[in-house]
């Protein structure tokens, strides 16, 4: 009796693993298979773009000098936010996670997740109607003071709908994600470390560089690089914000565009080649997006020796 | 360096619950004392008051005095910080910086104090601090390597070459082989027998032997049921604890009748 009830339960068990691992495999396959099927699509639209005459693409001199100046305003844009909203981000963190009083942090932290709830088209509108008309002075000082500067020349944009303003309105948007990322990751250091670091006679400053920082190095530079994809991708602010042009160096100006927006503000009325261009113009992003993904990886993979997961 | 702490008259609270209720107790330098006691009886919150770390845990605070040489440790001004570098911790789970190699875990702590050391001092200083840990030897061809990779007995020991590398004038250890092989546990018991020679060791353990092994003095805390505070029964030498002890209690705990 007993036998037989052991040796059910073992084939039930069986059936249970079957199913469960059968499941697991088909959407493992799924992602793949979704990401192979936008990544084709992109291709097989993009290719009359690569093998049309340079004189009918956008610009008249040929696919790569159409694609190359909104490639840099794209990762202008995305790194201008990453500068700024980087540092101010894990700040935030640290903040929540190890100096607030415990129930201004959880406050906070409900704040900082709702900030990461705002559509992006209230970021764009608030950008574009108060932000830019605040950074018109700004900029203007700027221009007269710091002019010397490349980025920094004049004459300053009269609106503030400069590629800084989208700069700044993607660090915004992309400070709750960094700051919600990377404070969980703190919370998850060990108390064990952080109270050896203590013991040491450490300040918390320096029990913060000690314990938490190096714990959660990998987990900053995935929240930096989600951020990062937000910031690369990001639409509608930017369409919103950028009073668009050419490619200058000057980023207090108008002018430059990101790929995103270019491909917002123009697909409506792309039809024929204009439009295997603006799905190029996408395809290049994907895989911006992807190698800065990969970079990613490869930069946590170099310390995995010292990641404490040994 | 070495020096002996005096406690008069120590409360310690967690919120308004009363965890350890007016300890007197003389610690002497150069010597090691072991606490023992049943689980909960507040022997690791008395400990972590010798060197403030019970303010790491929310809510818990002292009233008393707590005297290092005659400098009160809780006396206004008196930061935690310092505190901590004169008398160092050894935790009950070996806690190396598992993304720091064995040599850097063994200079975090001076690292904090001194900025700057040329590179020959640092060398001598990590060869010194692993070889009084009775770690060199197993380390020395593989200084750069993560200390997370170590054995648990030798992570231990490395976190001891870390504590005494500051060059404390205490070293407290939370049960520091709770979590050791014998083999790793007697390597610790040896290295605590060397310690006296230069520190005041203070040991918490849960293995009477291990006390009455490597202890000149023993404190026995007890609790007399839940929710009561912990109190010290009874502190002397550690063979008048375990062979002819004044109170009853001590004498059930140490024979094994409870705990």
């Amino acid at each position: 009796m007993s036998t037989t009830k052991s040796a059910r339960r073992a084939g039930t068990g069986r059936t249970g693993d079957k199913v469960f691992s059968g499941a697991a495999l088909g959407a493992g396959v799924l992602i793949v298979a979704v990401l192979f099927a936008v990544a084709m699509f992109l291709v097989i639209q993009a290719l009359p773009t690569f093998s049309a005459a340079p004189a009918d693409i956008t610009g008249g001199k040929g696919f790569v000098s159409y694609i190359f100046p909104i490639v840099v305003g794209t990762l202008i844009a995305a790194a201008i936010a990453l500068v700024i909203a980087t540092p101010i981000g894990v700040a935030v963190a640290l903040y929540i996670s190890h100096y607030a009083p415990r129930n201004m942090a959880r406050g906070l932290g409900y704040v900082v997740d709702l900030l990461a709830a705002i559509p992006s088209v209230i970021y764009g509108a608030w950008g574009a109607t108060f932000l830019a008309s605040q950074l018109k002075v700004p900029y203007q000082w700027l221009a007269d003071n710091a002019g010397w500067i490349p980025i920094f020349g004049g004459p300053a944009s009269g609106t503030g709908k400069t590629i800084l303003t989208a700069g700044i309105v993607l660090a915004v948007m992309v400070l709750p994600i960094i700051a919600s990322l990377t404070r969980e990751i703190f919370l998850q250091t060990p108390m064990l470390h952080q109270e050896a670091a203590l013991a040491l006679g450490a300040t918390r400053w320096e029990m913060i560089r000690m314990a938490v920082l190096p714990f959660a190095r990998g987990g900053i530079i995935s929240a930096v690089m989600l951020g990062l994809g937000r910031a690369l991708g990001e639409t509608m602010a930017v369409a919103l914000v950028l009073s668009s042009g050419p490619m200058i160096a000057s980023l207090i100006r108008s002018g430059n565009q990101t790929i995103a927006a270019e491909i917002a503000l123009n697909f409506p009325e792309a039809f024929g080649l204009r439009l295997n261009e603006l799905i190029a113009a996408g395809l290049v992003l994907f895989l911006i997006t992807l190698l800065v993904n990969m970079v990613a990886r490869w930069i946590i993979s170099r310390h995995k020796e010292f990641s404490g997961a040994n | 360096m070495s020096k002996r702490i005096d406690v008069s008259d120590l409360n310690v609270y967690y919120g308004d619950f009363l965890a350890v209720e007016d300890v007197n107790i003389t610690l002497d330098a150069k010597s090691v004392t072991a606490f023992i006691g049943p689980s909960g009886c507040g022997k690791s919150t008395f400990l972590r008051t010798l060197n403030r770390m019970h303010e790491v845990i929310p809510g818990a605070r002292v009233e008393g005095k707590v005297l290092l040489d005659g400098d009160n440790l809780y006396a206004d001004g008196v930061d935690p910080v310092t505190v901590r570098s004169q008398i160092g911790m050894v935790f009950q789970r070996p806690n190396p910086f598992p993304t720091m190699s064995i040599r850097d875990n063994v200079l975090a702590g001076v690292k904090l104090n001194s900025r700057r050391m040329a590179k020959s001092d640092a060398d001598a200083l990590v060869e010194k601090s692993l070889q009084g840990a009775n770690l060199w030897n197993e380390v020395k061809d593989r200084l750069e390597k993560p200390g997370s990779g170590l054995s648990g007995g030798q992570q231990q020991r490395l976190c001891i070459a870390r504590a005494i590398a500051v060059a404390p004038d205490v070293i407290l250890m939370d049960e520091p082989c709770s979590a050791l092989d014998p083999i790793s546990t007697l390597a610790i018991e040896d290295l605590i027998n060397e310690l006296k020679d230069e520190y005041t060791v203070v040991i918490v353990t849960h293995n009477m032997q291990q006390a009455a092994r490597v202890s000149d003095k023993t404190a026995f805390f007890n609790i007399a049921g839940t929710g009561k505070p912990g109190k010290l029964i009874e502190f002397a030498e550690t063979a008048t604890i375990f062979n002819n002890p004044g109170q009853k209690s001590t004498e059930d705990y140490v024979s094994g009748r409870f705990g």
